[in-house]
């Protein structure tokens, strides 16, 4: 355990199994689920043998929820209950929907005690079983996914590293984990997705240098720039669209296919055929000159088009120069120009598109790379970190340095954001900014945290509002309130608020609202629990048994190496501590296991933190890491 | 105050480094110290980890970049670069940014990304002068007086050179 990777990081020093950790691509049309066996990594498919599942749930009569291909067929004739590209709804609010192209019932967010805090309240779906958060309905595709990995690969997973686009803001990544903890997946990592191609590319490539992912998904569109140099994947910046993807490619289609036919405004049964008629002329102009669209509508009329390459071309030509903007963002953020790049990779189904191909080839004046399946690479390179993070690697070259898409800040007077953390800052990050009262004898403060370039508050996205009170009454100005903005490697937020003089402090973990509180959250995870409670049972005992045979092992070794870092006494309170879980061991009883481990782990704490500065100062021999003010 | 930057990338505290040991000894540290290390850790270790590879993060960053570097070596003699009652600069220099702002409104005016291009080529031109006698006033001569005038005016040339891309964007847009 800790001792373990601290003696090399990322491996074990005793003997274990493999661990199954797999990679997730929650895509907004299609999800994929990945993992590394045998030091490769590939896609596991259903047992029909397809490998990509399509982010579709719907809700059946009986009360029972269909995910994937089943429910994709149901689209068009039960639409309401069909949910489709949900992905866009994510962490996402009624005002930021298009609701007219979707055929839904949305809802707005009830408020309740656990959510009136947040500013964000997100979108919700009315569906026949009952209203349905976009994170309820993630889940469910989550679900089918760990389903298929556990069969496939016979046991339980141990963690998933989830991915998500690299301009998610921290309300949609909030929602992505927590429809993860829903659908009972440890998340190791949240990863973005151009990072996680370029970890599939680079590492099949062996590429150094700069390069460059396009990624056009569905829903969304990245762009990212990395360097690549012995293993370690920096990003140098990160720019996109998160509302710009496949999908609007099928809208421009079903506009003119609308346009054309010279039709009134559709129901949603109509909506959805045209919508899945404009996407497969999408598909079929890939490789064709011309795609015919024929069906026929709910009152009887009947649709005949051709929609020929140049067509398409003229109407999508705009949504093809929208994702150059953020690219020439990016490039101008990494200080780089677009001779310095060695590559670009394609990523995302929309990237087939020959346009798209075209406009990046003749932007960076070289062909972009496409040898890696645009479908499938994001979740073969989530698969490669499930893979290092679970410790399996025992080579721990690979090593993946992200940044925060967007900055973060506050509100300050007259309605500014004033940043604190600034977009493309490597993670993890924490930054402090101190703020004073404007009244005398003010004793709270409220606080409001967003997200965005933009210098007002209101053209930025709201996070969070909470209020820091009790701060002693003063003349104005000599307050000192210290504000500390922490973003973590999963690119998650959390901010504390601190008076300095009375050390008064409030803390808050941003998270945005689904009319869910917490407690249902618990609920929920726990119904879905309690079935097989025996098998847990004894499953949690075997593992408690093995989790304590590694740790004594661990600790074991790490003493054999280092028992010089620290003093007699505490190498003997060590010992005892192993006696007594090696005894422990053996009873029936996982809990008590467990924290017989737990005691091992605190009675070793002092030791591990001395092994890590140990450690770090042998990779800087001389240099003395207690000198460092953390 | 935080202290040891250049002593955590192993590095001499002085304005001219080797950016190529900076880099590479920021990858080594991170190599130890990211929570991708530690994902199975327990807590205080994980809270170590991440303040450390914080730490590493904010350090590189700061010596990376020259304007930022300048500013944390006077910070470690006592000295504030940019301070409310620290704005001093001299005249000419203050002409020389007046005559740049003027030039950015008329591109701005005329949609003229070429010449944008060009004030930012001056811009660079700039910093490589200042960074020159940054190297000579803090490395040689310890002549701090001198060195925060350089690196506020490093400071303003940074802050120039992010307006001309904000324009450029505009226009582009």
């Amino acid at each position: 355990m800790a001792l373990l990777q601290i003696s090399e990081p990322g491996m074990s020093a005793a003997p274990h199994q493999h661990k199954l950790a797999v990679g997730i691509d929650l895509g907004t049309t299609n999800s994929l689920v990945a993992t590394v066996r045998s030091g490769l990594s590939s896609v596991l498919s259903d047992e029909h043998g397809h490998a990509l599942l399509p982010s579709v749930v719907h809700y059946l009569k009986d009360g029972s929820v269909d995910v994937g291909f089943s429910a994709q067929k149901q689209q068009n004739l039960d639409p309401h209950n069909t949910i489709l590209s949900v992905k866009r709804f994510m962490g996402r609010g009624l005002k930021d929907i298009d609701v007219s192209m979707s055929p839904y019932h949305f809802v707005e967010t009830t408020s309740t005690e656990a959510n009136k805090s947040t500013a964000n309240q997100m979108v919700q779906i009315e569906t026949r079983a009952g209203i349905k958060s976009p994170v309820e309905i993630s889940s469910e595709i989550l679900k089918t996914l760990k389903i298929r990995a556990e069969k496939s690969l016979g046991g339980e997973l141990v963690g998933a590293v989830i991915t998500v686009p690299a301009y998610f803001d921290d309300a949609q990544r909030q929602a992505t984990k927590d429809a993860a903890r829903l659908a009972g997946i440890n998340v190791l990592r949240l990863l973005n997705e151009p990072t996680a191609a370029a970890v599939a590319y680079g590492l099949d490539n062996a590429s150094e240098g700069v390069y460059v992912i396009y990624d056009l998904g569905g829903g969304t569109f990245d762009i990212s720039i990395l360097k690549l140099s012995k293993g370690v994947f920096e990003v140098l910046a990160t720019n996109g669209d998160s509302a710009l993807g496949g999908d609007d490619f099928d809208q421009r289609i079903f506009c003119w296919i609308l346009e054309s036919s010279k039709l009134s405004p559709r129901n949603a049964y109509d909506t959805r055929l045209l919508l899945s008629k404009a996407r497969e002329a999408k598909e079929w102009l890939t490789e064709h000159a011309e795609a015919n669209i024929s069906c026929l509508l709910s009152d009887g009329e009947f649709v005949n088009l051709t929609l020929s390459t140049d067509q398409f071309i003229t109407l999508t030509a705009n949504l093809v120069q929208k994702t150059l903007s953020p690219t020439r963002k990016a490039l101008r953020d990494a200080g780089l120009t677009i001779e310095e790049i060695n590559g670009i990779v394609m990523v995302g189904g929309a990237t087939r598109m020959p346009q798209i191909r075209k406009t990046v080839a003749e932007y960076f004046k070289q062909t972009p790379l496409t040898n890696l399946d645009p479908d499938k690479v994001v979740a073969l390179g989530a698969a490669i970190q499930a893979n290092v993070l679970a410790g399996n690697k025992s080579d721990a070259d690979l090593l993946l340095l992200d940044v925060i898409p967007l900055s973060l800040g506050l509100e300050t007077f007259g309605g500014l954001a004033e940043k604190v953390i600034h977009r493309n800052s490597t993670l993890p990050v924490a930054r402090a900014q101190e703020f004073t009262t404007y009244k005398d004898g003010q004793t709270a403060m409220s606080i409001h945290v967003v997200q965005g370039e933009r210098e007002l508050v209101s053209d930025c996205r709201s996070l969070a509002r909470f209020e820091l009170r009790g701060i002693p009454p003063m003349v104005a100005g000599a307050a000192r309130i210290r504000v500390t903005f922490t973003v973590d490697a999963d690119g998650l937020l959390s901010v504390s608020a601190r008076e300095t003089s009375s050390n008064v402090e409030a803390n808050i973990t941003v998270k945005p609202s689904y009319g869910l509180s917490e407690d249902e959250i618990t609920s929920m995870l726990k119904a879905s629990f309690n079935s097989a409670e025996a098998d847990k049972k004894a499953r949690m005992l075997a593992e408690a048994r093995v989790d304590a045979g590694a740790i004594i092992e661990a600790v074991r070794a790490a003493l054999a190496a280092d028992s010089a870092l620290i003093s007699e006494q505490e190498k003997l309170a060590i010992e005892a501590e192993i006696q007594r879980l090696s005894a422990i061991k053996e009873t029936q009883d996982a809990d008590e296991i467990h924290q017989a481990v737990e005691a091992l782990n605190q009675a070793t704490e002092a030791f591990a933190a001395a092994r890590m500065d140990a450690s770090i100062s042998r990779a800087f021999a001389g240099k003395d890491l207690d000198s460092i003010n953390l | 105050m935080t202290q040891g930057y250049f002593e955590l990338f192993g590095l001499d505290s002085k304005f001219s480094i080797d950016l190529t040991t900076l880099e590479s000894n920021f990858r080594k540290i991170q190599s130890e110290s990211h929570p991708d290390r530690f994902v199975t850790a327990n807590d205080a270790e994980k809270l170590k980890s991440m303040q450390l590879a914080t730490l590493a993060n904010e350090a590189y960053q700061t010596l990376k970049k020259p304007a930022l570097r300048a500013e944390y070596l006077l910070k470690l003699q006592g000295i504030e670069a940019i301070s409310e009652t620290n704005t001093a600069m001299p005249m000419d220099f203050l002409m020389q940014q007046m005559e740049w702002r003027e030039a950015i409104d008329d591109a701005k005016n005329a949609n003229d990304i070429a010449s944008l291009d060009a004030l930012l080529a001056e811009m660079q031109q700039e910093g490589k002068v200042l960074n020159t006698a940054l190297a000579l006033f803090i490395d040689d001569h310890q002549d701090y007086e001198a060195a925060t005038e350089a690196t506020r005016k490093l400071i303003f040339i940074d802050k120039v050179s992010i307006d001309i891309n904000k324009v450029i964007e505009q226009i582009e847009n």
